[in-house]
């Protein structure tokens, strides 16, 4: 047990505990997952329990954490982790902790000998879904977490399909609370069975299945011998093995770039560089292109393609901050210089030559519906692409996902928390993707154009959906 | 030429880059970070950074530096001033926005008080107090977006809080009510008379802050580092003997060698007591810490439980 006993210990010493860690001293990679599931699965109480025992928990923290268990009476007996109501770890907010639930997404850091991990423990209640889909948009991989006593439910199925239609690189399922099913095997692989059944229905591939107590430990970081039957990695074990979503993706996608702003300072030099006379001279016609590359990679000498208007050109020089590079890869923010001076502005893609087919006005897509406001056919709203806003009319909702058949049914209208398919008329042409093949030029968010509010997390699919006879003729 | 990024071991000679991209993770952090700024810089009207002269405005302002070279930084930077400060701190301030040659908004705490717009607080703390004249240099100044350099490591509240996160009117956090934030489109869209706050470097943890301070090279207020103080105990932390911070009867004042990991209102704002005095010792001292940053030096988290999250609702940083 850690108390803050005396606050005013000479720092320098890493005692038994601390983070010290190789990958903490010299950075290793960043692997980014979250957590999904039913409410009350325990996602919280895995995620305290992951950093507590991989000793990601200072002390202050960590008694802090132990008062307030107290005062709220919880009480286990056994180890020290089980003094502490390991949930309290990422549910900070004051109505979380009042009502025992978590409502938002808490972003929490560790680092292991291996990796740098960004963890981001989601929310499980049904109204919370948008916040769900907040933290797995951005994960390497997401765990979804069933209680062992109550197997795959509503919710577990629409995060599941949430997973599928995110295309999350890496679905784990934890079978939690296995304490409470006396570490029973028979009970761990009927669950199993189900999630394979369901997950191959929905069409997620490659779900690795671990039994866990995330109360009690076993197999979140150490493997435990109250499971002799389960000779699988522990779960920690797994999540420092899967690869990150740009090493999956690495060399696969070709080069696209989102022009976010021109640089072109003119009189608005850097005062280091305005003061260097020479210096000056030579940027007062500086002009490039900033972004983050967003897939592939890109060379001094390649050919590009300007989205959407068609003009081309050749790279000159990839800079960053004073250095000139050779070759930049995603998701590298840098400039890039160009042979021509032609015109390009923020919301213009820069893509490699022939990579790219045409550009449409006509956007059929995957819709994660995230407001209260229904989405109604005839709305307008706006669609941000990349770094592109425009203007989009909804034409038709071709479709709308049922959580127990996982068949799209008719659907004259999505609701909060629904999954469906539409097609939107764009004001103007975007050089769409299809998200199945192109994981960030093929994503989109719909946007109230009169409060600014988001309403969905948008999916480029290439082609128009299931009433086909409907489709819109320009 | 080579085009990997590397980064200073510590306190080893610094190895030849060789022909690959390897990026770690600063370099993703830096690279998440900057396309932040880019953003918010490409979408708002009249955006501002929030700069104390603290490492973590420090770093932000860095970052910004190299988001858009060789030009300069397109905006100003605003200082909430409490009017308790590090002396040392506002002569950084000072000189750093002199030499980027950016303007500096400033407001004023003191002011506030003098006014009697403001009260002092019977603990004698201004932290709580910045809330009023951050919101009111954001209105007159009409500023639409506000960087700031929060970290969501820093607190149980900022852990939940979004890279774009929108104020009301009355600069409010609605942490119950966030915008989702997908992927890596972030949705700036709002009403006129709401405001955003950016946090580029949320992902950041203190140690990724240290390394990279490290591994750039970038200066900081000298008070970061180990350095002979005056000093007496409270409230399990080492408080500077100074105008604002007196020792009270059966407090000592010792001599010793401390540094600060956070900077902020000197009335609050304890020292650590270290001989780390350079940043790779700082590096090393953070890697090995037990406590963390704010649980180590700051009276004001003390005060409740959600003492960050009420604060935050009511509009501060
Ligand atoms: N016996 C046992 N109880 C557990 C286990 N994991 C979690 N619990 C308990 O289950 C309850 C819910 O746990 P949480 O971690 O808050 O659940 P959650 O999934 O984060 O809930 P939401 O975020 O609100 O969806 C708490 O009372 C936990 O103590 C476990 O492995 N075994
Ligand atoms: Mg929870």
């Amino acid at each position: 047990m850690s108390t803050l006993s005396n606050p005013l210990v000479e720092p320098g010493v890493a005692p038994v505990g601390t983070r010290m860690s190789a990958s903490a001293i010299t950075g290793g990679t960043l692997f980014r997952f979250a957590t999904a599931g039913s409410v009350d699965d325990g996602k919280s109480t895995l995620v305290g329990r992951l950093l507590h025992d991989s000793k990601a928990i200072l002390a202050d923290t960590l008694d802090a954490v132990t008062r307030t268990s107290a005062e709220r009476g919880f009480g286990g007996d056994n180890d020290s982790a089980q003094k502490i109501d390991l949930a309290l770890l990422t549910d900070g907010l004051r109505a979380e902790r009042e009502q025992g639930i978590t409502i938002d997404v808490a972003y929490r850091y560790f680092a292991t000998d291996r990796r740098s991990f960004i963890l981001a423990d989601c929310p499980g209640h049904v109204q919370y879904t948008k916040n769900t889909v907040t933290g797995a948009s951005t994960a390497d991989a997401v765990v979804v977490l069933i209680d062992a006593r109550k197997g795959v439910l509503e919710q577990t199925r629409r995060h599941l399909s949430v997973l599928r239609l995110l295309r999350v690189p890496h679905v784990v399922v934890a079978v939690n609370k296995i304490d409470l099913v006396d570490f029973s095997e028979e009970a761990f692989r009927a669950i199993e069975a189900e999630v394979q059944s369901v997950a191959a229905q929905i069409g997620v591939s490659d779900v690795l299945v671990v039994p866990v107590s995330a109360l009690e430990g076993d197999n979140v970081v150490e493997r435990s011998a109250h499971t002799p039957w389960y000779t699988g990695p522990g779960l920690l074990q797994i999540l420092e093995a899967l690869p990150t979503l740009d090493e999956v993706e690495r060399g696969l996608e070709p080069f696209r770039f989102p022009v976010q702003l021109v640089i072109r300072p003119q009189g608005a030099l850097a005062p280091d560089l305005a003061d260097a006379d020479d210096a000056g001279a030579s940027y007062r016609d500086y002009r490039a292109y900033a972004g983050q590359v967003a897939s592939g990679s890109v060379s001094v000498g390649d050919a590009i393609t300007v989205l959407p208007s068609g003009r081309t050109a050749t790279v000159v020089g990839i800079d960053f901050a004073g250095r000139s590079l050779e070759r930049a890869v995603a998701p590298q923010s840098v400039s890039l210089r160009l042979s021509e001076e032609i015109d390009i502005a923020r919301g213009d893609v820069i893509a490699a030559t022939g990579t790219f087919g045409e550009v449409s006005q006509d956007l059929y897509a995957e819709l994660c519906w995230l407001s209260t406001k229904p989405l109604r056919e005839g709305a307008k709203v706006l669609i941000k692409h990349g770094s592109k806003t425009v203007q989009g009319l909804v034409r038709a909702v071709t479709g709308k996902l049922d959580l127990d058949s996982f068949e799209l049914g008719a659907a004259a209208g999505l609701e909060l928390n629904d999954i469906g398919t539409a097609q939107i008329r764009l004001a103007s042409a975007l050089p769409l993707e299809t998200y199945a093949l192109h994981r960030r030029t093929g994503a989109f968010l719909v946007i109230d154009a009169q409060d600014g509010n988001t309403l969905a997390a948008g999916l480029v699919k290439d082609h128009p959906g299931d009433r086909e006879g409907e489709r819109y003729v320009i | 030429m080579s085009t990997q990024i590397t980064e200073t071991p510590v306190d080893e000679p610094v190895i030849e880059p060789v022909e690959i991209v390897e990026l770690n993770s600063l370099d993703l952090l830096e690279s998440e970070a900057i396309h932040i700024i880019r953003e918010v810089v490409a979408e708002f009207e009249r955006p501002a950074l929030l700069f104390s002269g603290g490492k973590d405005s420090v770093l932000m302002l860095h970052l910004a530096t190299k988001a858009f070279w060789p030009g300069k930084v397109p905006f100003p930077v605003l200082h909430v001033d409490t009017g308790h400060n590090f002396p040392e701190v506002i002569d950084f301030r000072d000189r750093t926005v002199e030499r980027l040659g950016l303007r500096l908004e400033v407001g004023s705490v003191q002011e506030f008080i003098d006014r009697g717009e403001l009260a002092e607080r019977a603990d004698g703390t201004r932290n709580p107090l910045q809330t009023v004249p951050l919101l009111d240099a954001i209105a007159r100044n009409k500023f639409d977006a506000v960087f700031g350099g929060g970290r969501r490591d820093e607190d149980k509240a900022r852990a939940k809080e979004r890279i774009l996160s929108l104020r009301d009117e009355f600069g409010q956090w609605d942490p119950r009510n966030q915008r989702p934030e997908l992927w890596n489109l972030y949705n700036g869209r709002h009403t006129v008379g709401q405001h955003v706050r950016a946090f580029p470097i949320s992902n950041w943890t203190e140690l990724d802050v240290w390394r990279y301070i490290a591994r750039e090279g970038i200066e900081l207020p000298p008070l970061y580092y180990a350095h002979d103080r005056e000093v007496f105990a409270r409230d399990g932390m080492w408080r500077a003997v100074g105008e604002v911070s007196q020792p009270r009867p059966g407090e000592d004042v010792v001599t010793k060698q401390v540094r600060y990991r956070t900077v902020g209102d000197m009335s609050c704002t304890g020292a650590v007591a270290s001989s780390a005095a350079t940043v790779h010792d700082v590096v090393r001292e953070v890697a090995a810490s037990t406590l963390t940053e704010r649980g180590a030096t700051r009276a004001d988290d003390r005060i409740s439980e959600a003492a960050m999250e009420d604060r935050k609702k009511d509009g501060y940083f």
